[in-house]
């Protein structure tokens, strides 16, 4: 396949491309604003989208706080704040909405997909730069239309991350349901966009630009996930795109998309005729589904690259974690009626969704068994990352145990508003995704500042968070299979509760711990980046590109040499081998797998 | 001056590389198999990795109209779903569907029809003029030899009157329509017709942007492989939305 003569210096080096025919990469802005503004580097912006994540994670947090103060203390005001049950619905609504766009799809890809990528399959930038520049730009411009939501008359829209309709729909149906909700659609509509831009740009970059030898079966894992999640970004945001649009409509022009006739709100008579909430739900849902595959899939990456360097052993299954991703991002588009099943849907149809996500239970266990395989009999380097990476596989595995559960039908109509199913996402959605993060975070900082983050505070974090979040999410399970409803601003009132009221209690102090252990690593992240000690160029003894160049990589990444792949991306424990570790520019290592 | 005009008609085999001759290049995009690489040696210096460049952008359109295909889709599922609704009539005990097929004013839309078509093919021959332009660059650059000032058709500028064209006659069925009583609210399909031929107008008019910056990017003199690598992924865009607007025609007008 893959033609050894070609001489792919030229296009390597020109892949920066610019927009200038014949230019050489372009030379490292020197202004400020072009280098740490509007810069088209994709380091640059992967920081970017990693601080606006930083952000977004901590105002996403303080939300979730005030709900669960609430709950326990529902008469306490927070900072001065009444909290109505009205605000309760606006805390969900905003916490789902800035946790789920803002940070988890945010970060895993925007954030270190965007600085990892071209360097690992070894180009200088990402295919489309000055794009690139405008993925970001768009995707904070949602931000700060979700933010200004907050501030507007009425506040911050109540009708959930999921906006159903005809809550969604009708302006006068509640507070937050006027401006704030229109607010709500333009920002998940800039965000749609600017991850189309953005997938546009992954798949462009990893079909086109990999360094010579680089063969798509030599992609780390890691590229590998971000090159699914982009696929599965370039084909359900637009879904989500055409669904706000028809809603926008909805609510200023008076069409009947999503809101059926005879409605009466707020004590009048509505004018809209005809139109259905469930097809708002399946729209919704068509994206909302891989949407989870989207924060989930760079976790996946993350957690095999970090499993394999750590535990001094090939990846178990290369090619069977590959097309383990394929499977899991390709089942994801049929399985989105399994969160309808309590929508009235047909039986009929909600049996084959039923089956279809019980199928997603396969790969997933491929995944898994890999991953375990990966780390059995391997020399095991307990690291920072790898804590955080054995800590994904675990909440992955509980968080994914109760879907197969909710995937029936049956089971699911008594679950489904209850906390199992918060309990089910934040485990395997939320924590598992945000552990991806973290191992990334820690595994990826030497490199991308040049310095060592510190281990002790690591480890620490590390201990409180995996303990806190089982200790917060974990309960969760038996109060929903008791039947405590979710979305309720306050069940103090309900005899049958009672019973949990000490757990209740148990999860808030949990949390208020688990949040504040959240400071440990913001100081880390940011005393290292300045005070950390000196990081070598690698380490960890990894394999893959990003550990042959600097830390903190120059402006085009490989300063104008190009690299040459000869190895398939986790060479570890190579019998023979003068090192245990054989990095993909070695020389091509006999009987080399890929 | 004059005189050396007419070696201008050159084959391509004269040129340096054979990858920059017009006609020599493959249209379709070639599926990178393995690393990004480019094609064979020989690279002419003047245009190092316009190939590379040309086939980028390529896939990057080709991945990004998916993009569109899938907003379109989506559009076209809530179009079937929503003329399957209707709301409950107590009176009849029944549901009754307030889905009423919209006359399309259909004199109008096939004008359109037509412009659109026109401009895709005039921007075909503009597609293909940049290329013919580029394959002689090489040598009207050398010292010495003056291009024949002879110019050929304004391409461009004419596919970009014909696209203002259609959307101004977009414009117009919208006023037909609203000039007959039916506005967005109306009724559910005259809804669908207002989004899908807006959106529609809205991605072409993103193709009219992109030629009007070809167009001053000639008068900027700006280089040449830059324009026309806008004027070819256009095309292909442009292209396609002839095809999308067939599709959205049909999808008015016969399924109604």
């Amino acid at each position: 396949m893959h033609n050894p003569e070609t001489p792919k210096q030229d296009s390597v080096v020109h892949a920066g491309g610019n927009g200038h025919g014949g230019v050489h990469v372009h030379p490292a802005p020197t202004s400020f604003i072009r280098k740490y503004i509007f810069s088209t580097d994709h380091k640059v912006i992967g920081l970017q989208y990693y601080f606006l994540a930083l952000t977004s994670v901590f105002v996403g947090m303080y939300l979730s706080l005030l709900m669960r103060i609430h709950l326990v203390w529902p008469g306490a005001k927070v900072l001065g704040m009444d909290i109505k049950p009205e605000t309760y619905l606006a805390l969900l609504t905003m916490h789902g909405t800035i946790m789920v766009f803002f940070v988890l799809t945010t970060a895993p890809q925007g954030g270190f997909g965007n600085y990892m990528l071209p360097i690992q399959i070894g180009a200088p930038d990402m295919a489309f730069p000055i794009l690139n520049m405008l993925s970001f730009w768009t995707t904070f411009l949602g931000f700060l239309a979700i933010i200004a939501a907050f501030i507007v008359e009425g506040g911050a829209p109540i009708s959930g991350w999921t906006n159903y309709a005809p809550l969604s729909a009708i302006p006068s149906a509640g507070p937050g349901q006027g401006l704030g909700e229109d607010l709500w659609i333009v920002s998940i509509a800039l965000f749609c966009i600017a991850s189309l831009l953005g997938a546009l740009n992954f798949i462009t970059t990893t079909l086109d630009l990999r360094a010579r030898g680089m063969t798509m079966m030599r992609l780390p894992l890691t590229v590998w996930s971000w090159f699914i999640t982009a696929i599965l970004g370039l084909l359900a945001f637009g879904v989500l795109l055409a669904a706000g649009i028809l809603l926008l409509l909805d609510r200023n022009l008076g069409t009947s998309f999503f809101v059926p006739g005879g409605l009466v709100v707020s004590g009048e008579m509505i004018k809209h005729q005809g139109g259905s909430p469930l097809l708002w739900q399946h729209l919704f849902w068509f994206f909302g589904h891989p949407e989870v595959y989207i924060a989930i899939l760079p976790g996946m990456g993350v957690a095999s690259q970090v499993l394999s360097t750590f535990s001094r052993k090939p990846i178990f299954g290369y090619k069977a974690m590959v097309y383990a991703m394929l499977a899991i991002g390709g089942l994801g588009f049929f399985v989105w009626g399994h969160h309808m099943f309590m929508s009235g849907m047909s039986p009929y149809s909600a049996m084959a969704f039923s089956v279809m996500t019980i199928a997603i239970g396969v790969p997933s266990a491929i995944k898994t068994f890999n991953w375990l395989g990966t780390m059995w009999k391997g020399r095991i380097r307990f690291t920072v990352p790898m804590m955080f990476a054995i800590g994904f596989v675990s909440l992955f595995v509980s968080g994914g145990l109760s879907g197969p559960f909710l995937a029936q039908p049956a089971l699911d109509i008594p679950l489904h508003d209850t906390f199992f199913v918060v309990a089910h996402f934040h485990l395997i959605m939320g924590v598992a995704a945000i552990f991806g993060i973290f191992a990334a975070t820690y595994y990826w900082f030497p490199k991308m500042f040049g310095r060592m983050m510190n281990s002790k505070l690591g480890y620490l974090h590390f201990w409180i968070t995996f303990i806190g979040a089982y200790a917060i999410f974990f309960p969760m399970h038996y109060e929903g299979m008791a039947g405590r409803p979710r979305r309720y601003a306050q069940l103090t009132e309900v005899a049958y509760l009672h019973q949990f009221w000490g757990l209740e209690k148990f999860i808030t102090f949990a949390a208020i711990i688990t949040i504040s252990a959240q400071f440990l690593f913001v100081i880390n992240l940011f005393w290292s980046m300045f005070k950390g000690p000196k990081a070598e160029i690698n380490p960890w003894e990894s394999t893959t590109l990003e550990w042959t160049i600097p830390s903190p990589p120059p402006h085009d990444n490989f300063g104008g040499h190009v690299p040459v792949v000869n190895n398939g991306p986790y060479e570890y424990g190579v019998p023979g081998a003068e090192r245990d570790y054989i990095m993909q520019t070695d020389p091509a290592h006999v009987g080399s797998s890929h | 001056m004059g005189s050396l005009s007419p070696t201008l008609k050159i084959r391509e085999s004269t040129v340096a590389n054979p990858k920059v001759g017009g006609a020599g290049f493959p249209p379709g995009i070639r599926f990178p198999g393995t690393g990004g690489g480019g094609g064979g040696g020989g690279r002419d210096e003047s245009y190092p990795d316009f190939g590379d460049r040309l086939r980028r952008y390529r896939l990057g359109l080709m991945v990004g109209l998916v993009a569109v295909v899938m907003l379109f889709v989506s559009f076209t599922s809530a179009y079937i779903v929503r003329q399957g609704l209707g709301s409950y009539d107590p009176a009849a005990n029944a549901f009754v569907t307030d889905w009423k097929p919209l006359a399309l004013p259909m004199g109008l839309l096939i004008l359109n029809t037509c412009l659109l078509l026109a401009s895709s093919f005039t921007i075909e021959m503009a597609r293909r003029a940049a290329f013919a332009q580029a394959a002689v660059a090489p040598v009207t650059e050398m010292p010495g030899i003056a291009r024949d000032e002879v110019r050929g058709v304004p391409w461009l500028p004419i596919t970009v009157l014909l696209g203002l064209g259609f959307l101004a006659g977009q414009l117009m069925a919208w006023h037909e329509l609203g000039r007959r009583g039916f506005y967005i609210s109306t009724s559910p399909s005259n809804s669908f017709f207002y989004v899908l031929t807006g959106v529609h107008a809205v991605h072409l008019f993103g193709g009219v942007v992109a030629l009007l910056y070809a167009l001053a990017a000639a008068f900027r003199s700006r280089p040449l492989e830059r324009r026309r690598i806008v004027v070819d992924v256009t095309a292909w865009y442009w292209h396609f939305m002839a095809i999308l607007w067939l599709y959205i025609f049909a999808l008015l007008k016969f399924a109604a």
